[in-house]
């Protein structure tokens, strides 16, 4: 299923990767070049084959207790932030 | 019930569904160990998971699972032993990771059923799809700055039970009452608190109309932040009137998202993406599965507290009461709990009058919750033995309740202080009564020629002059005899 | 005493615990190495007053007798996917600009509390995407065995800081990561052992994610013996990674010259390429032998869905990196690049802040995951998946260890294959299944190619069972003797 140039565009909107213009008709070519041949998977008869959920067969998701040990670290937890305004993260304003 | 909307072509029926929205009552977040209490500082329960910093990675709160299928188990729905957490994939400015971790194709919790208690007395199952565990989004605050939006991340990671209805809901009422009895149903289960102004409980409806006589569902519309039982029925009732608007001129209705604008009443549509929302969803690989052993399943069942339902029926069973008094009674764990209390060894239809009528409509006044009433349920007990025993009648009563409203203080206390012992002695309504008749000659005269209402006045002059202690029955007794004779 | 850079981690540990040589002595002889080298580009981010600081107090242990653990002292670096507190972690990428993590990756702190020093950040492929090192916003690494030619010639990816920071002899050892070969095949194209454990064994705490169900981290050394040391130092559960095992970490030196008497090797069919390097041939054919001269027995298996691992690999890997790398968003730390809109600063910022390479994957990742697609792809990749799985479970019935070469070619010059991203990602060939897998693997250097450059052989064992892998690799070592070094060390 190759990719045309709306395809490749609507795919960079979803991941949030801005592509110029000029720039589609290339990526599109790249990616249906890896799309064509991974797509040789489809003659692998799968008929009744499970995906595989965990790596390490087995195992099942472990649990932890309900108590606070986390958190009360604004100090690290904004330490990076590009931008801050009193406490918060700020970003361009949005609007709903 | 029925809910016709009279449209120009014909007549329309509404077909609603409901996603509640309930953050499980916990300590810690779903997948951090940060609080989720509510009010605090700005980014202050925000643990480096919630943040989504480079390598972290959740690991699962039990407690959380186990109010899912404590939930779950309350809705009369299937437990499924095995659940996947995906991640839901898109970009928001308060979604740390770019994906929120929920369940899909493998929910905790399956079909199930809740039953509505409806105004008229009857009852309507509402079918429930499922429930599943997600992590709650963080805070955009837009009002703040000009031009800037603020983000706090303490509400991230808090976790939601998402509870989808089947579309049974046919009338804005059986919405609204939907909503009222999923709220009772978690509060009795303690699996969240369901405060909705502080969003602990949130609503999204999903609304189509069609006409009556058509089976199969049209393009429904969701209808986002729908938090009041009021705005529920709001929203359903301005959504179908828009949508039937759109048929009848000829359009259709467009799959959407609509916000709900509560100062309005009226929903209106969101700004149109670029594209659609597509969200990806893929087994969150930092998360094996989910396997729950059938008898830790087991043991939260044996745990679970009697529910509105079993409740209602026991007390129209054990003591008499209506279905729509057993329903008022039982929709708040803490009402039924007083009700049984005040009840316990009297005349139970009595103290459910008195707690359905007196105590609702007094706590009513003072915008108090039943939690916080004054007179407590040992009180309000003391208080109906009193009447039992003819300590005091049943209008003295109401004053003496009035006082312990005020002051909190015990009935039989009152009752001493202000002197409001009935009066039994006959010697004493005796007096009274001569002294009545004595002074109404004319009503005497009246009584003998057949008008037998007017012992009305004679009762009036002895209460009067006993204060209104004399006990009624005897005061009626002796005027009877005295005046026969 | 021979020069202080040219020791493994078990001789330096004896002459340290000799008193024979200082921490501080050897930490300092290795930030000299480091500086000397710094064309080959190995280190995004030098750190000497860390180094000093730790090998101190490494040194005042010792002398009051309170050694922390068998890396006491030890000078090694660290790939730049680990978050290290206070030290810079970008991951290679723009993106991560001047992010300065508040927490320590479990790893490393599992090796800081066992007393390792750490030089500084190994560079590496932007966020582990790549097979050449090519890919980093810090610029190329450089193979220390080059250049050739007049060629600089590529270390490998995407461990190729670490690759190439052992075997410039600029530190004892370094941490790699690796999610289709990303330890093994730049140990190979520089001469040095690098080892993958079992998915699970190693926490992934702090470690930046590249692909959840497949990134393992493990040691890169000049030798099994000072793998196993350090795998020692490193594994162990971790309750804050729900998918670390839940199991016991053995010693991993347990087992260590028992040899491999009794032991069957399995050769599987399937590797044997079409259009192969003769030298790869013939490189498989003398770690066979030679496995058997010292008394394995060598069995033939099959693991027919050997060629459906790459293509299956690249629907997995970033499926899970596009939504693994959503975070970088400009939101939180990290870079941003200013736009009108929320959604203008998101665009703006990740194109920006990628790089080539992972935008690609970005965008295949997303493609497979988007709605009518799924089920195609990524569904289908899963299912094949298991199918990989279960060939290998099945080939350890009849065998204990599976011995393959770790790459289909020696290191490649700077500039090669980077046009053609399927090209490049045929080095991981070998690799990548018993990735998908989860399986430990290890890359042993085994020869020389014709031009004089190190190859690899590969052994992979049943999950969990490291002890097998170390046992036979170190005996496959030993045997062999491969005792080259690049020019010039």
């Amino acid at each position: 299923m190759a990719l045309d140039i709306d395809k490749v565009r609507e795919v960079a909107y979803l991941a949030r990767i801005r592509i110029p213009e000029g720039d589609l008709e290339k990526l599109r070519g790249e990616l249906n070049n890896i799309i064509g041949w991974v797509e040789q998977l489809a003659e692998v008869d799968t008929e009744g084959v499970e995906p595989m959920t965990s790596v390490v067969g087995g195992l099942e998701a472990p649990m932890r207790n309900d108590a606070v040990t986390d958190g009360h670290c604004p100090e690290k937890v904004l330490a990076n932030a590009p931008e801050l305004e009193e406490r918060f993260y700020a970003v361009p304003k949005v609007v709903e | 019930m029925s809910y016709i909307v009279q449209g120009e072509t014909g007549d329309w029926e509404v077909v609603c569904g409901l996603e509640v929205h309930a953050q499980a009552i916990s300590k810690a977040k779903l997948f951090s160990g940060a609080s989720v209490e509510f009010g605090a500082e700005p980014n202050e329960q925000v643990s480096l998971v919630d943040a989504a910093m480079p390598g972290m990675l959740p690991v699962i709160n039990e407690y959380a699972v186990e109010q899912a299928v404590k939930t779950g188990l309350g809705l009369n729905a299937k437990i499924n032993l095995h659940s996947v957490f995906e991640r839901k994939n898109y970009f928001y400015a308060d979604l740390p990771q770019g994906y929120q971790i929920s369940q899909y194709l493998h929910p905790i919790v399956g079909e199930g059923t809740v039953v509505l208690d409806l105004e008229d007395g009857s009852t309507r199952e509402i079918g429930i799809e499922r429930l599943h565990m997600e992590q709650d989004a963080g805070k955009s605050i837009h009002d703040r700055d000009p031009r800037r939006t603020f983000i706090d991340l303490n509400r991230s990671g808090t976790c939601l039970m998402e509870i989808v209805s089947k579309p049974d809901i046919r009338t804005p009422e059986e919405a609204g009452a939907y909503l009222r009895k999923m709220r009772s149903i978690l509060r009795y289960l303690g699996t969240c608190d369901g405060n909705m102004e502080e969003g602990s409980l949130r609503c999204d409806v999903n609304v189509s109309v069609r006409k009556v006589g058509e089976t199969d569902l049209r393009t429904r519309a969701e209808v986002k932040n729908v938090n009041s039982v009021k705005f529920v029925m709001q929203a359903i009732e301005h959504e179908a009137e828009r949508q039937i608007d759109v048929y009848e001129s000829g359009g259709e209705v467009v799959q959407e998202t609509r916000l709900f604008d509560s100062g309005k009443g009226e929903t209106r549509s969101m700004r149109a993406k670029e594209f659609a929302h597509d969200y990806r969803y893929f087994p969150d690989p930092d998360l094996l599965p989910l396997r729950l052993d059938a008898a830790w399943v087991a043991k939260i069942e044996a745990t679970l507290p009697e529910l509105p339902d079993a409740k209602k029926n026991r007390f129209m069973r054990d003591f008499g009461l209506s279905a729509y008094d057993a329903g008022v009674l039982v929709a708040e764990r803490e009402t039924a709990e007083y009700f049984e209390a005040a009840a316990e060894g009297r005349d139970a239809k009595q103290a459910a009058n008195w707690v359905i009528n007196n105590l609702a409509g007094a706590l009513g006044k003072l915008g108090l919750g039943i939690g916080e009433s004054p007179v407590s349920a040992a009180g309000l007990g003391k208080l109906l033995d009193l009447i039992k025993d003819g300590t005091i009648s049943s209008n003295i009563a109401k004053k003496v309740f009035e006082a312990m409203m005020e002051t909190g203080d015990d009935p039989e206390a009152i009752v001493e202080a202000q002197g409001l012992k009935q009066v039994t002695d006959t010697g004493a309504i005796e007096a009274a009564v001569d002294a009545a008749i004595a002074a109404g000659e004319n009503q005497v005269a009246q009584y003998k020629a057949g008008n037998q209402k007017i012992i009305g006045w004679f009762v009036g002059q002895v209460m009067k002059a006993t204060g209104g202690k004399a006990n009624p029955q005897t005061v009626n007794e002796l005027l009877r005899k005295k005046l026969a004779g | 005493m021979s020069d202080l850079t040219d020791l493994t981690i078990a001789a330096a540990r004896d002459f340290l615990a000799k008193g024979e040589v200082s921490s501080r002595e050897l930490t300092e002889a290795h930030i000299k190495a480091m500086e000397t080298q710094r064309g080959i580009n190995a280190y995004v981010t030098e750190t000497p007053g860390i180094a000093l600081e730790r090998a101190d107090a490494s040194d005042k242990r010792r002398a009051s007798k309170d050694l922390k653990g068998a890396m006491d002292g030890i000078p090694i670096a660290v790939k730049d996917l680990f978050c290290t507190e206070g030290v810079l972690s970008t991951a290679a990428s723009h993106i991560l600009d001047g992010f300065t993590p508040p927490y320590e990756s479990t790893v490393t702190r599992n090796l800081r509390d066992a007393g390792a020093v750490m030089l500084g950040k190994a560079n590496m492929d932007e966020f582990a995407m790549g097979s050449a090192n090519v890919t980093s916003h810090y610029g190329s690494v450089k193979n220390p065995w080059g250049p050739k030619d007049g060629k600089d010639l590529v270390p490998g990816g995407s461990s190729g800081g670490s690759a190439a920071a052992v075997a410039a002899r600029t530190c004892l050892a370094a941490t790699g990561t690796d999610t289709g070969g990303s330890i093994r095949q730049p140990a190979s194209f520089c001469g040095v052992v690098g080892m993958k454990p079992t998915y699970g064994r190693c926490s992934r705490w702090g470690i930046v994610a590249f692909a959840s169900s497949l990134d393992q981290a493990g040691p890169m050394t000049r030798s099994v013996e000072d793998a196993a040391i350090m795998l020692n130092a490193m594994a162990g559960h971790d309750p804050k990674d729900s998918t670390s095992a839940p199991i016991e970490t053995p010693d991993f030196t347990a087992t260590l010259g028992q040899g491999v008497k009794g032991l069957k090797v399995g050769i599987p069919a399937e590797y044997r390429m079409d259009g192969a390097p003769d030298e790869i041939e013939a490189l498989w054919r003398k770690g066979t032998e030679t496995l058997k001269a010292q008394g394995a027995e060598i069995v033939d298996v099959t693991l027919p869905h050997t060629k459906y691992a790459l293509p299956t690999y690249y629907i997995v890997a970033p499926a899970e990196a596009s939504s693994n790398l959503a975070r970088y968003d400009g939101v939180r730390y990290g870079l941003r690049v200013e736009g009108g809109t929320l959604d203008d600063m998101y665009l703006n910022t990740r194109a920006e802040g990628f790089g080539a390479e992972v935008r690609r994957r970005i965008m295949i990742g997303t493609y497979v995951l988007s709605a009518g697609y799924y089920d195609a792809y990524y569904l289908k990749a899963q299912k094949v998946r298991t199918l990989i799985a279960d060939d290998f479970r099945q080939a350890y019935e009849t065998c204990d260890v599976i011995l393959t070469p770790t790459t289909p070619s020696a290191a490649f010059a700077i500039g090669e294959k980077e046009d053609d991203p399927i090209a490049m990602y045929l080095n991981d060939i070998f690799t990548v299944p018993s990735s998908l897998a989860g399986l430990p693997g290890i890359s042993v250097p085994a020869g020389l190619d014709a031009g004089g450059l190190p190859l690899g052989l590969q052994l992979i064992a049943p999950a969990f069972d490291e002890l097998t892998l170390f046992r036979v690799a170190e005996t496959l070592e030993e045997a062999i003797g491969f005792d080259a070094k690049p020019e010039g060390l």
